[in-house]
């Protein structure tokens, strides 16, 4: 099989794997790491759901080629809270104001909001509305999950 | 009100906190030992015959381990009609017949092989308009019927047929009559999480589904039919859900796909997963249900309703699933929505070669109300009386009886209307035609269960442990909705126990007792009076069981306390008053004495008392179970479609202010008020999550959501193409929640789950309607749409 061997640094721990070439970084986490808090909700890049941090750049996981991995920082969801398992502040925003019904979008949504925030401490509205703008969600209007966000930049 | 420690409060979802660090296990992370992976062919043509299929390629290809068409399985009928097959045989009439499958070891290779399936077809000519599927010359969908009767019409023969009091005394009494066709289309669910499965049988035929399904127990009993009739009779079936990635009604009904699973775990012994591409969630999942409907209303000179008369005609697809059922639900706002005594409603669901339709959150009532809503509005400017007055004076109260025997026994629908009035200073805005302007809306829904199966029941079953951890087993099931937090406030508040102290076990038929399912926003108010029933058992045995541990448990306390410290004063305690449980009382986990709630040495965490039962040594050891079977005394529709299904019903009004720019048809919604009556918040954040959600899909709905199906074809099969909202369509939507308190909800509350998407699409109609004058009647109301409005108007009045 015609595979490529890639090292990159995967929730603050340096991997390497040797991963078919065509693979996107989405199938990697997942089929290779075993991290499945990135989903895929439609494979083409609509619907951010699979949304990880590369470089400190939300990017959609299911579009982004492997051997363009060589080297980076990823960040996915199971990344975010305390080595001690305690959570970072968007994710507990998001369990004390509703911002999580199904789930299926919360893992793209939190490391949407985690790029704006590491970058823009205080965003305003517009600014948390830019930054979930490729994250869909069928729950819960955004209202809460905008709201969610706001609270966790005063958590910060 | 009485101040409650956990009801009416806004409690964290801390029960899924797994949803915000990526444990949460979906279907597409759920893997077993071993396990295979199933893709399904697809029609190639939307109506025709199958000459032939070749899966000599597809079988030959490694990592297959299965092939599959209509030959190979039990040719058995399934679905609501038993219309279709698992696997088509010889003929297809729609583009998402399932032809073929394939179980290989990765998705690819399952893929792979199905595309070098080949298929020979010959084409027929297909219907693809329910009014022309209705004309005698139209080409049959189906030849038989599930016994093997010929068919002669495409029309299906279900009874939709409801009238109550006299129409035609109705329309002598009427000043002003109008008449509309009203029209709405497919949308699709849009779960975030895409459909799947995985089946899984054990060495002696025992079937394990885990799945997404809403209704664990419907599933088994349909799995349960098919068994009989493919030789499996008596095995057992356990539905098991995983974490559920949205529903909005596509889990009801067990689906083509689950019934392939299951022939394929069959055929390899090993483990299958379907998992849907979003493609396949377009092409191949059952939509809304669409409907064309020609209403009728008239109202008396003081703008009292007279009668109302509706026609529905509902394009069902090639086949049947819960579509077809949905004129059963829109009747409930086509008779009851307002008060109006005179109604008459038809509908004729009409076999096509289109998309067959289901379940979606409303169920059949955003449709009908959007005919309803729309006719209200013409109504009400034909009589020359202001909208929101014209519902005002129509609007139903508490007490009511409807035309379809439905009980209004709590009706906030005026505190709503006057809400919306008052937020969207309606009365100011109201009628300006400058672009700008104001709609709105109502609502009615069933919210305290429906009868729609002979038991509307949900079981319950709460254990206590030596530790004091609560465990709930409920038969319901997740999708979202927070019921666990819900219902956990419920438990925690009715035990004297704290929600931290409680998990859940949810959508597993094998551990839960039956439920109804977990549909028709039923689940807060049934499982919640499920638990308070569980619960009352469960505090009168835990204070049952202190009668006899806690004044030993005290004893032992102040003697060990004396023996430490000599100098220790034991305090004066009347053991006499802990032999009767009435005495006691649970807080926060600890019981205690009623009269000496204070006393620190009458106050004993529940736990110690549950060791001490637990632990006893003399064959008298007890534990703290309760099992709850809660069925409301409610009524099935009889013959002519009356009853109370319900035990209450939820009403709601949403206003809107719009601005529609007319060159470019561009709407836009400057305010949304969704104002509903809830019987009792439960919790607030939650209710607000519900009402904001539906809101959003209720604005796709009016806006911009529609499958594009050209001859049968899914033309959008995508989110680019099929547009749901992003967070970058800000839409200002404040929910006003209306507490009047229910006396049979659980702590007064009343379902919300399905309401707030109900009457958006018609007050953004009505509102774009007051705005520019022109009255869209189809959905989605596009731009082009609106121009087309526009410019039809400006032509009208040139020829005047």
């Amino acid at each position: 099989m015609n595979t490529v061997s890639i090292s990159f640094n995967l929730n603050g721990d340096p991997v390497v794997a040797d991963v078919p070439r065509d693979w996107t970084l989405l199938k990697t986490l997942r089929e290779v790491f075993e991290l499945t808090g990135a989903k895929e909700g439609c494979g083409v890049g609509d619907c951010g759901a699979c949304t990880v941090i590369v470089d400190g750049d939300a990017v959609n996981a299911c579009l982004y080629p492997i051997p363009e991995i060589e080297g980076k920082q990823v960040l996915t969801i199971e990344g975010v809270a305390k080595p001690d398992g305690s959570l970072h502040p968007i994710q507990q925003a998001f369990i004390e104001n509703n911002g999580v019904q199904c789930g299926f979008c919360t893992s793209g949504m939190i490391m949407s909001a985690k790029a704006l925030l590491d970058e823009t401490p205080e965003p305003e509205e517009a600014d948390i509305r830019s930054a979930i703008a490729g994250n869909l969600c069928r729950c819960t209007g955004y209202v809460q999950i905008i709201e969610s966000i706001e609270m966790a930049t005063k958590h910060e | 009100m009485t101040n409650f420690r956990y009801v009416g409060k806004n409690i964290p979802r801390t029960l899924e906190t797994d949803k915000v660090t990526g444990r949460a296990v979906y279907i597409d992370d759920f893997k077993l030992p071993g396990m295979l992976y199933g893709k399904i062919l697809y029609s190639s043509y939307v109506n025709a015959r199958i000459k032939k299929i070749d899966t000599t390629q597809a079988k030959a290809l490694a990592g297959v381990r299965a092939v599959l068409t209509g030959e190979d399985i039990p040719e058995v009928r399934v679905g609501f009609i038993k219309d279709q097959t698992v696997l088509k045989k010889g003929r297809v009439r729609q583009y998402r017949d399932e032809i073929a499958a394939v179980a290989a070891i990765s998705p690819e290779i399952a893929q792979a092989a199905v595309d070098l399936i080949e298929v020979e077809y010959e084409e027929i000519p297909g219907v693809f308009d329910p009014f022309e599927a209705m004309q005698k010359e139209a080409p049959l969908v189906h030849e038989v019927d599930a016994r093997g009767k010929p068919i002669r019409s495409n029309v299906l023969p279900l009874p939709w047929k409801f009238s109550a009091g006299d129409l035609e005394q109705g329309r002598k009494d009427s000043a002003f009559v109008v008449k509309d066709r009203v029209s709405t289309t497919w949308v699709n669910q849009c779960c975030m999480g895409t459909s799947g499965c995985v089946a899984e049988f054990d060495a002696s035929n025992n079937l394990t589904l885990h799945n997404q399904t809403n209704v664990i127990f419907g599933a088994k009993q349909r799995i349960a039919e098919y068994f009989a009739k493919i030789g499996l009779k008596d095995k057992n079936i356990r539905v098991k859900n995983v974490v559920v990635g949205g529903s909005f009604g596509t889990k009801l009904d067990t689906d083509i796909y689950e019934f392939i699973c299951i022939q394929l775990a069959l055929k390899t012994r090993k483990p299958v997963k379907i998992l849907f591409t979003r493609e396949e969630e377009f092409k191949a999942l059952p939509p809304r249900q669409p409907a064309v409907f020609d209403i009728e209303q008239g109202c008396d000179k003081d703008g009292k309703l007279t009668f109302r008369h509706v026609e529905a005609v509902l394009d069902n697809g090639a086949y049947t699933s819960w579509g077809a059922t949905t004129p059963s639900v829109m009747m409930t706002p086509i008779s009851s929505l307002y008060r109006v005594e005179n109604v008459y409603f038809k509908a004729s669901c009409v076999y096509t070669n289109n998309i067959y339709c289901q379940a979606m959150r409303g169920y059949g009532t955003p449709q009908a109300t959007f005919a309803v809503e729309t006719s209200m509005d013409r109504l009400a400017e034909a009589a020359g009386i202001d909208p929101a007055e014209f519902r005002s004076i129509n609007r139903n109260q508490s007490g009511d009886l409807t035309p379809m025997k439905l009980k209004i026994t709590t009706c906030g629908l005026e505190e709503c209307i006057q809400a919306v009035k008052e937020k969207l200073s309606w009365d100011e805005k109201h009628g300006k035609r400058n672009g700008r302007g104001v709609g709105m809306a109502s609502l009615i829904h069933v919210a305290g269960g429906a009868r729609v199966y002979k038991s509307d029941g949900h079981g319950m079953r709460i254990k206590v442990d030596d530790e004091g951890h609560v465990d709930v087993i409920s038969g319901g099931t997740d999708q979202g909705q927070g019921s666990s937090t819900v219902l956990s406030q419920i438990i925690a508040e009715e035990l004297g126990f704290r929600p931290e102290d409680i998990s859940f076990t949810i959508g597993d038929s094998a551990l839960g007792l039956w439920d109804a399912g977990t549909h028709a926003s039923r689940h807060t108010f049934i499982a919640g009076n499920a638990a308070i029933a569980a619960c009352k058992k469960i505090r009168r045995q835990i204070l049952k069981m202190a009668t006899v541990q806690l004044p030993k448990i005290i004893q032992f306390g102040l003697k060990r306390k004396k023996r430490m410290d000599p100098d220790f004063d034991l305090p004066e305690i009347d053991f006499s008053l802990f032999a009767d449980p009435d005495n006691l009382d649970i807080q926060e986990r600890k019981v205690f004495l009623k009269s000496d709630p204070e006393n620190p040495y009458c106050s004993v965490d529940a736990s110690q008392i549950l060791k001490q039962g637990l632990h006893v040594g003399n064959g008298k050891s007890q534990t703290v179970m309760a099992e709850v079977f809660y069925d409301p005394p409610t009524q099935m529709l009889d013959r002519e479609f009356k009853g109370n299904i319900s035990m209450t019903y939820a009403f709601g009004t949403t206003g809107v202010e719009v601005e529609v720019d007319k060159q470019t048809g561009e709407v836009k919604i400057l305010s949304m008020i969704a104002a509903h009556d809830v019987g009792r918040a439960i919790n607030p954040t939650l209710i607000k999550g519900q009402i904001y959600g539906a809101a959003y899909t209720g604005t796709g709905y009016a806006l911009t959501e529609e499958i594009k199906s050209l001859k049968g074809k899914v033309m959008n099969p995508n989110f680019r193409d099929y547009n749901i909202l992003t967070a970058k369509d800000d839409i200002p939507v404040e929910a006003v929640v209306v507490e009047l308190g229910d006396a049979d909800g659980p702590y007064g509350a009343k379902g919300i789950g399905e309401p707030g998407l109900v009457p958006t699409a018609p007050a953004i109609a009505n509102a774009i309607y007051d705005a520019i004058g022109v009255r869209i009647t189809q959905l989605p109301i596009t731009p082009e749409r609106i121009l087309d409005a526009i410019k039809q108007k400006e032509g009208d009045a040139w020829c005047e």
